[in-house]
C-alpha cells in the first residue's frame, strides 16, 4: 500500500546536537567547583608519603606551602640532584625561609595570624636532616603550626 | 502593528559546544584535583637562653622512639617493627601506673607511665632517616592517641570522637593529650 513512503536515501536521521553545549557546560561547572587553581609550577619532584591520620587544611588563605624534593630533570644541570627547597616559583636557600614566612604572615589579616599554617610538602625520599633544618627555621620565624602534607593510604605497603 | 511580527533571525548556536569545550579543557589543564591534607603538628617555641630549662620528666614517663639512618626503630631500648608501634604506644599511654586515672584500661605496670597526662612521647631521628619513615612513625603515634580518644568517647558518650560536640572533644582531648616531643635530628 502506498501509505508508508520510504524515506529517500535510507540513511539514518541526524542526531540532534542541541543539548551538547548543556552537557559540556555541566562538565565544565563540575570541574570548576571541584578543583583548585594550580598555584605554582613544581620545580621539584613531589611524591608525598602515605598516612591515615590526616586532617584537611581548612582555610586556603591561611596556608603557606613549602616544597621540598629532588629538582626535576630539566633543572638538575643547574642546581644538581640534591633535594632543594622551593618557595613560590623559585629554588631557595634555608636562610630565605624566615623572611618568606614573615612576608606571608604580614599578608594575612591580623586577627587570623595565629591560625597561619605552614604546609610542608616534602618528597618521601627527602632525608630528615633537611626537614629538621626547615623546622628549625620555622621555629625561628615563629611559624609553629605546621602540617606534613601526605596522601591518604596505608603506611605499611612496602 | 505588523512591525512587531517581524521575524528575528535565529542565532546559530552550533559553535556553543566548541566554546564550552575550550573552556572545559582550559580548566582541566590549569587546575588540580588534590585536596590538601596531612598530619598536623605543633613545633615548640625557641627556648629563651635566660630561662632555665624545665626539670626533666621521669624516665618511666618517657616513651623513647629512635629512628636510625636505615629506617629501623628502637622503642624503649628494644628493636621494634613499625607495625607494632601503635600497640606499644597505646600500652604506654594507657598504662596508669599510679592508679589515678579512672578511665584508663592499662596494665598498671610501675615501670611504665604514671598517667596519660604525665606521659610524653619522645621522638628522635637521624639526619639520614627518610621522610617517608618519619611520616609513618608520626602517623602511628597520632593513630595510637586517636584510637584511645575514640575508645574513651565510645565508652563515655556512646559515639565516636569525630561526632562529639566541641566541649566533649575538649574533655576527651584533655584526658588523652597529644604530647609528642621531638629532639633535634642527630647522627645516631
Amino acid at each position: 500500500m502506498g501509505k508508508f513512503k520510504k524515506s529517500s536515501g535510507g540513511g539514518t536521521p541526524a542526531i540532534s546536537t542541541a543539548s551538547l553545549p548543556d552537557i559540556v557546560f555541566m562538565l565544565l561547572f563540575f570541574f570548576m567547583v571541584t578543583t583548585v587553581m594550580r598555584e605554582v609550577t613544581l620545580l621539584v619532584e613531589n611524591n608525598k608519603p602515605f598516612a591515615t591520620e590526616i586532617k584537611k587544611l581548612e582555610k586556603k588563605s591561611l596556608v603557606t606551602y613549602l616544597y621540598v624534593g629532588k629538582p626535576k630533570k630539566k633543572f638538575q644541570s643547574v642546581v644538581g640532584t640534591e633535594p632543594r627547597i622551593q618557595l613560590n616559583d623559585s629554588f631557595a636557600r634555608l636562610q630565605e625561609i624566615k623572611p618568606f614566612i614573615i612576608e606571608e604572615r604580614t599578608a594575612i589579616n591580623e586577627a587570623e595570624r595565629p591560625l597561619m599554617t605552614v604546609s610542608i610538602k616534602a618528597d618521601e625520599n627527602v632525608r630528615m636532616g633537611l626537614v629538621g633544618d626547615i623546622k628549625q627555621e620555622l621555629r625561628k620565624a615563629e611559624a609553629l603550626k605546621i602540617n606534613y602534607s601526605t596522601k591518604k593510604g596505608e603506611v605499611f605497603d612496602r | 502593528m505588523a512591525r512587531s511580527k517581524r521575524d528575528v533571525p535565529e542565532i546559530n548556536a552550533g559553535s556553543m559546544a566548541d566554546i564550552a569545550f575550550l573552556l572545559l579543557i582550559f580548566f582541566l589543564v590549569t587546575t588540580t584535583m588534590d585536596v590538601d591534607s596531612g598530619i598536623s603538628a605543633k613545633l615548640p617555641p625557641i627556648m629563651d637562653q635566660n630561662v632555665p630549662p624545665p626539670p626533666p620528666a621521669r624516665k618511666r614517663n618517657l616513651f623513647e622512639v629512635l629512628v636510625n639512618s636505615n629506617d629501623q626503630l628502637l622503642v624503649e631500648g628494644d628493636y621494634a617493627e613499625i607495625e607494632d608501634l601503635r600497640r606499644l604506644t597505646r600500652d604506654f599511654l594507657d598504662n596508669n601506673g599510679k592508679g589515678t586515672c579512672d578511665y584508663c584500661q592499662g596494665k598498671k605496670d610501675p615501670s611504665s607511665s604514671d598517667s596519660p597526662q604525665k606521659a610524653i612521647i619522645s621522638l628522635q631521628n637521624d639526619r639520614r632517616t627518610s621522610y617517608k619513615m618519619y611520616v609513618a612513625v608520626q602517623n602511628e603515634l597520632v593513630a595510637a592517641i586517636n584510637e584511645l580518644r575514640n575508645d574513651l568517647s565510645e565508652r563515655r558518650f556512646g559515639s565516636s570522637y569525630e561526632e562529639l560536640t566541641k566541649d566533649q572533644k575538649k574533655e576527651i582531648a584533655a584526658d588523652y593529650p597529644q604530647k609528642i616531643s621531638e629532639a633535634e635530628p642527630l647522627n645516631l
